[in-house]
């Protein structure tokens, strides 16, 4: 019989096999552990909790814990309500779960709601060996494996002796007594904190790897598992000891034995590239060894660490060391580091050297860029540092290429040339950009047709550079349905090149439902992280790997189809009639919102640079270089931090710049309106008498079917109806145009860092402005909430009363609800932003919305509609129905072209 | 004193050693054979007189298609059938309880008579086994027939409500260990939970048979069956079949097999990789074919025991029978078809 394995199951089986050296347990459906997760199961958001661990096991769980132990919430109802929908998701329940609780009644009701193999997490002799049987016998019963915590009746076990004892007790228990197979059973013997000053626990990193030692010898067939972050609790804020300790503790432990955890990934394989004296340290005090050069463990660690502790002095002070090195090494030192100061004069020297000019960038340049390439790959570079690197990469081009062209040495050989563009009535182009500049870097020749661009242009010029791959990209909805035209374009035009799909409203699902089918000559792929765009181009290229990853891909879209298929047709909507009947009923009597100091459009124009960049909410700005994470976390993140903080740093600065030398001129209009509600619509009217009706506003109505006493939400529900003096509003903020031509330049100067960095800026100032002047329209120009005091950092919670909805997004997803509002406030006049043909607002850096006051009112998502919905919309609207159907082409459960299907 | 830790029953030994000579044979489709007797209302409840052991049951309901009833106001003619398929080759004879439990009996007003009817059951079946082996002197076993229920714990029948659960784990433990304790006071040999669509509620079943053993102070063998439902390849409620095998390994099952939905072809796939995988015997058991417009199955005996000789052949599996449709020829068929193929040897598991 072969070895006894640890066997779990979702929908589809996992085996711990000896090729897996390591399990990483998926943590963030983990309420204790993050607190997005715990604000959306306490908000009983569910639907945004599954995609929490969707995104999961996406990024590759094999295992997903969920914990529901939170004080303010029923554990055991969340517990059972989440297992629940995650069975009825199967991208999610086909790995098994961790069913995660302090307490058993919790873990029993999960243990009855999940059909594969589960993780118990955790059972111990804390409560003494009676309850342990009962528990344990329990799992068994219900087919579960365990993992057993190295605690008893005397407490958490702290050293060796305590750990093995207490393991092989309960080992002994759980195998003679309970009948438990040792390959379900995991032991966790409990990771401390070490280089405390305590001298009791220096050991505690030995007693837990040799603990895993003993285990792994002396209990056949059993594993070990831990929470590895507790280790390095003394050195928090010191990021870059902090994890080169894990990645000590995770070699010398995983070596032990250790087969599972749960642990950043960024802090794993990381062990040879730690600094060597800093290694050494760390590996003293996790082995607690008396350092080689005598002193102690801990303040030799503590000594280093400050040198460690992620600020720059250090850094420069090896910058003089490098310069010495010969040429080579010194442009891959500036191509990694991204420093540009020397490299010039390396790159002059470089070339003096050399026969021509071409062979340093073939050479050395080349060989940087491929160190670059391969630490990015390995997630040990991120997005910003690339790009910089590609800055340092492009001043050394711009060095070489006088002499080139002197010697007309011809172009060099790039890996494949690549065309990019925004597709029509898209402006937006950050991601593009950022996409461009990493395959610049791998030796990508890159042909970039900017933003709006017309499906007969990227025709012709992909067929006169007869491009390798066509790359689009696109942020609202409408482009969507350009990407499928273009697809459409590319298949009748027998062109055989991979179509790669990105942009922010892109999906792999959109991309393999409607895009790739119409593109069978070659392949659309969805690529929506520049990480990833080199490995994929590069399989593309591959003449040996080509044929083999298309076919994957293939094969995979075709399941997301299929899945997709499947899943649309279970998810029934409702007639349109039921959703309204189910509409939000606000009791009304009595509501008394104050009338707006003024009614019409008015400009706004008293705009402080200064003051907006208090505003500014930079989570999404770090989110837009791929470093995922919450400000100001994420400049103390594990992984991210280190990045995090220069990014932050060169914002700044730039920032200042934009501050002090006013380079942008951020302008607004605002309005108000008498309002009531009509059914689904929303009538404005032309003063307070409401007699003669200025416009309508139209709005879409939820379809789904809902749980229990959910309503069926539209935006007109939380406006009055007649009888009850309401008002709505509406407003555009831009950060101006100045953007384009300030990147362009720095384009122009080949610092693409720059150049996304501004438009990076422009989009938070934008945002920044609309958080900015709704709390002004709520303290001044409506006024129903004059008295508050939020600051800038509290309003990123949304904790004021009343919304900002925009159109196009998921609360009122048709953007063509923009022209009525530009129409009303005459915006193009008074802020000079314009709509494209697919209702884009130009410049990108704009935000548009509607002011909402009423205190229950709350953003939702519309999702997907119905056929009857849309009929009666477009008659609303004097649209065709094709019209319609054309703009909410991503909303419709339906196909168009399929007249029997309606609503159930 | 822990689960496996309980004395097994006699029929342990007994029905190890024959499996290890030979591929057993597992008896036929009892529901399409009642069908052919053509019974009316007045057949199916004994012109009212529906008695126990216990005592007589009542209902308001239609009895007409409660084809578990039969055990008690037709016992004869469910005896003669199973005799007919001991006869035919059978070694293991499912007893006539496919629905018997309070959750499935609750659409004939018959909840009250879960107990009588598992016991009656079994005590059925172990007649037929027993007539089989006076006359022919090979030993039969009776194989305790839990089936799936009518309702699935891990699916919201309820499209608009993914989250809502029309039964609970608990229900069903509660349902499922009635009916085992009657099935093995009734005298049954093994437990065989079977036909599962979703493993949640089989789960439920391996729980309750854990909880009636320790009450019997035995442990009879288990026997569990999953379905795959179509050419996807899973289980209704979603599972591989290598996930169903890790889910139901916990209970140490004497088998582990797939059963109905496919025919004996379209079932292969899915069954070399339980095989693949489970380190237990391994039991088949499908459908002649797929149903006619009719609903009728036209496979005939010589058909379907040519595709199950192929299960033999590749040595797949340990036991063989038929689900849906199959009859005493087909098992006759079945029976002589494999009857020259070694049974499957447990193999070192594939750490797949």
């Amino acid at each position: 019989m072969s070895k006894p394995l640890l066997r779990l199951s979702g929908l589809e089986p996992f085996t711990l096999t000896s090729d897996i050296p390591f399990v990483n347990v998926g943590e963030r459906t983990n309420v204790t552990g993050s607190a997005r997760f715990r604000k959306l199961i306490t908000n009983r958001d569910y639907t945004a909790a599954l995609d929490v661990a969707r995104d999961q096991v996406e990024n590759g769980a094999q295992i997903i814990d969920v914990n529901m132990d939170e004080g303010l919430i029923d554990s055991k109802q969340a517990m059972i309500d989440f297992l629940n929908l995650i069975a009825a998701e199967p991208d999610i329940a086909r790995v098994p779960i961790m069913i995660d609780s302090s307490k058993w009644e919790v873990i029993e009701a999960g243990l009855q709601c999940v059909q594969g193999k589960p993780v118990v997490n955790s059972i111990s002799l804390k409560e003494g060996e009676e309850a342990f049987v009962h528990h344990a016998s329990l799992c068994l019963a219900y087919g579960a494996a365990v993992v057993v915590m190295a605690f008893d009746e005397q407490g958490q076990a702290d050293t060796l002796q305590r750990k093995t004892e207490i393991c092989a007790r309960a080992y002994k228990v759980l195998t003679e007594q309970v009948g438990f197979p040792p390959e379900d059973i995991i032991f966790d013997p409990n990771v401390f904190a070490v280089a405390t000053g305590i001298e009791e626990h220096d050991n505690y990193g030995v007693d837990f790897i040799e603990a895993t030692r003993w285990i792994r010898e002396n209990l056949p067939h059993a594993h070990v598992s831990g929470g590895v972050s507790n280790l390095s609790f003394s050195f928090r804020g010191n990021e870059p000891v902090r994890e080169a300790m894990h990645a000590v503790f995770l070699y010398h432990a995983i070596k032990a034995g250790m087969d599972m955890g749960i642990v950043n990934a960024g802090q794993l394989a990381v062990y040879d590239q730690i600094d060597e004296a800093l290694r050494e340290a760390c590996e003293d005090v996790v082995l607690n060894r008396a350092p080689a050069n005598g002193g102690n463990a801990t303040e030799n660690l503590l000594e280093i660490a400050e040198r460690f502790r992620g600020d720059k002095r250090e850094a420069k002070v090896r910058d003089l060391a490098w310069r010495d090195w010969p040429v080579e090494k010194r442009l891959e030192h500036a191509l990694v580091n991204g420093i540009t100061e020397f490299v010039d004069e390396d790159t002059e020297a470089a070339r003096l050297a050399a026969d021509k000019p071409l062979d340093v960038i073939e050479g050395p340049l080349m060989a940087g860029m491929n160190v670059v390439g391969d630490l990015f790959g390995a997630g040990k570079m991120f997005l910003p540092q690339v790009v910089k690197s590609a800055r340092v990469m492009k001043q050394a081009v711009a060095v070489l290429l006088p002499y080139m062209e002197a010697e007309k040495s011809g172009g060099r050989d790039s890996a494949g040339r690549i065309l990019m563009a925004t597709v029509k009535g898209d402006v937006h182009d950050i991601g593009k950009n950022i996409v461009g500049v990493v395959l610049a870097c791998n030796n990508y020749e890159i042909i970039d047709l900017g933003v709006m661009v017309p499906p007969q242009k990227i025709l012709e010029e992909a067929k006169k550079h007869k491009v390798d791959v066509i790359g689009l990209s696109g942020l609202i909805t409408p482009s969507l349905d350009e990407m499928v035209h273009l697809a459409a374009e590319l298949q009748r035009g027998d062109f055989d090149v991979p179509l790669l799909i990105g942009g922010a409203t892109t999906s792999k699902v959109h991309t393999a439902v409607k895009i790739a089918p119409g593109y069978t000559r070659n392949q659309a792929i969805h690529v929506n992280d520049a990480s990833r765009a080199v490995g994929v181009v590069s399989s593309l290229l591959s003449a040996t790997q080509r044929q083999g990853y298309i076919e994957a891909i293939r094969a995979e879209y075709d399941e997301v189809a299929e899945r997709h298929e499947r899943a649309e047709r279970a998810k029934q909507r409702l007639p349109l009639a039921d959703a309204r009947a189910n509409a939000m009923q606000i009791d009304w009597s009595g509501y008394n919102v104050p009338a707006p100091k003024a009614l019409g459009a008015q400009a706004v124009e008293d705009w402080d640079l200064a003051e907006i960049a208090r505003y500014i909410d930079w989570t999404p700005f770090f989110q837009t270089w791929e470093l995922k994470g919450v400000y100001p976390r994420i400049l103390e993140d594990e992984k991210y931090g280190e990045a995090a903080r220069n990014l932050f740093a060169d914002a700044q600065a730039m920032l200042q710049r934009i501050i002090g030398e006013q380079w942008f001129a951020p302008r607004a209009v605002v309005g108000f309106w008498p309002a009531n509600r009509d059914g689904d619509d929303i009538r404005l009217f032309t003063d307070d008498t409401r007699g003669t009706v200025l416009d309508t506003l139209r709005t879409l109505r939820q379809q789904h079917s809902k749980r229990r006493d959910s309503p069926n939400l539209a935006l007109a529900d939380f406006v009055a109806p007649d009888g009850v003096s309401d008002y709505v509003g509406g407003f555009v903020v831009t950060a101006g145009p100045e953007e384009v031509a300030i990147a362009e330049k720095f384009e122009k100067a080949g610092d693409d860092y720059s150049a996304i960095m501004v438009k990076a800026l422009a989009d938070r100032v934008a945002e920044a402005m609309a958080e900015m002047l709704h709390q002004r329209v709520r303290r001044e120009f409506w006024g129903y909430a004059g008295d508050e005091t939020f600051t800038p950092e509290d309003l990123i919670g949304e904790p004021y009363r009343g919304i900002r909805p925009a159109p196009g997004y998921p609360a009122q997803p048709d953007h063509t609800e923009k022209q009525t509002l530009f129409r009303l406030l005459r915006a193009e006049d008074t802020t000079g932003v314009t709509l494209t043909e697919s209702m884009a607002m130009w410049p990108g850096s704009s935000v548009s919305g509607l002011y909402i006051g009423h205190p229950e009112a709350y953003y939702f998502g519309v999702a997907k509609v119905e056929r009857d919905q849309v009929a009666d919309y477009a008659a609303r609207k004097g649209m065709e129905m094709a019209e319609a159907e054309r703009w909410l082409a991503p909303l419709l459960n339906y196909r168009p072209s399929d007249t029997s299907a309606t609503a159930a | 004193m822990h689960q496996f830790s309980l004395p097994h029953a006699d029929s342990f030994a007994a029905i190890r050693q024959a499996a290890r000579d030979r591929i057993l044979i597992l008896d036929g489709a009892m529901g399409t054979m009642i069908q052919t007797l053509n019974m009316s209302e007045e057949d199916f409840t004994a012109n009212g007189h529906i008695h126990g052991p216990g005592c007589r049951h009542t209902s308001d309901h239609p009895q007409k298609g409660n084809n578990d009833l039969l055990v008690l106001t037709q016992p004869q003619a469910v005896e003669d059938i199973q005799l007919e398929f001991a006869l035919a080759g059978a070694d293991i004879l499912e007893t006539n309880t496919f629905s018997s439990t309070t959750i499935a009996q609750a659409d004939y007003g018959l909840e009250g008579a879960v107990h009588d009817l598992n016991v009656a059951g079994a005590q059925v079946a172990r007649r037929a086994a027993d007539r089989a082996t006076a006359q022919d002197g090979k030993p039969r076993f009776v194989a305790g027939a839990v089936g799936p229920t009518n309702r699935t714990a891990s699916i919201s029948p309820d499209v608009n409500d993914p989250g809502y659960r029309a039964v609970t784990f608990d229900d069903l433990r509660v349902a499922y260990g009635q009916q085992i304790d009657g099935l093995i006071a009734g005298g049954s040999d093994l437990i065989l939970i079977e036909t599962i669509f979703d493993t949640l509620n089989a789960k439920a079943a391996i729980f309750a048979a854990f909880e009636s053993f320790a009450k019997a102070g035995k442990r009879l063998p288990l026997m569990i069956s999953g379905t795959i439902t179509d050419a996807s390849g899973r289980t209704l409620s979603g599972q591989t079949p290598t996930a169903f095998w890790h889910s139901v390994r916990h209970a140490r099952p004497f088998t582990v097999g797939l059963n109905c939905a496919l025919g004996a072809d379209a079932m292969r796939p899915h069954l070399a990789e339980l095989s693949g995988v489970a380190e237990t015997l391994i039991c088949a058991y499908p459908n002649a074919g797929l149903p006619n417009a009719f609903g009728a199955y036209d496979e005939t005996p010589e058909q379907t025991a040519k595709l199950v000789e192929v299960f033999a052949r590749d040595g797949l599996i340990n036991i063989a029978g038929g689900c849906c449709g199959t009859t005493p020829d087909h098992i006759r068929a079945i029976a002589e078809h494999v009857a020259g193929h070694a049974p499957r040897r447990i193999k070192e598991t594939a750490n797949v």
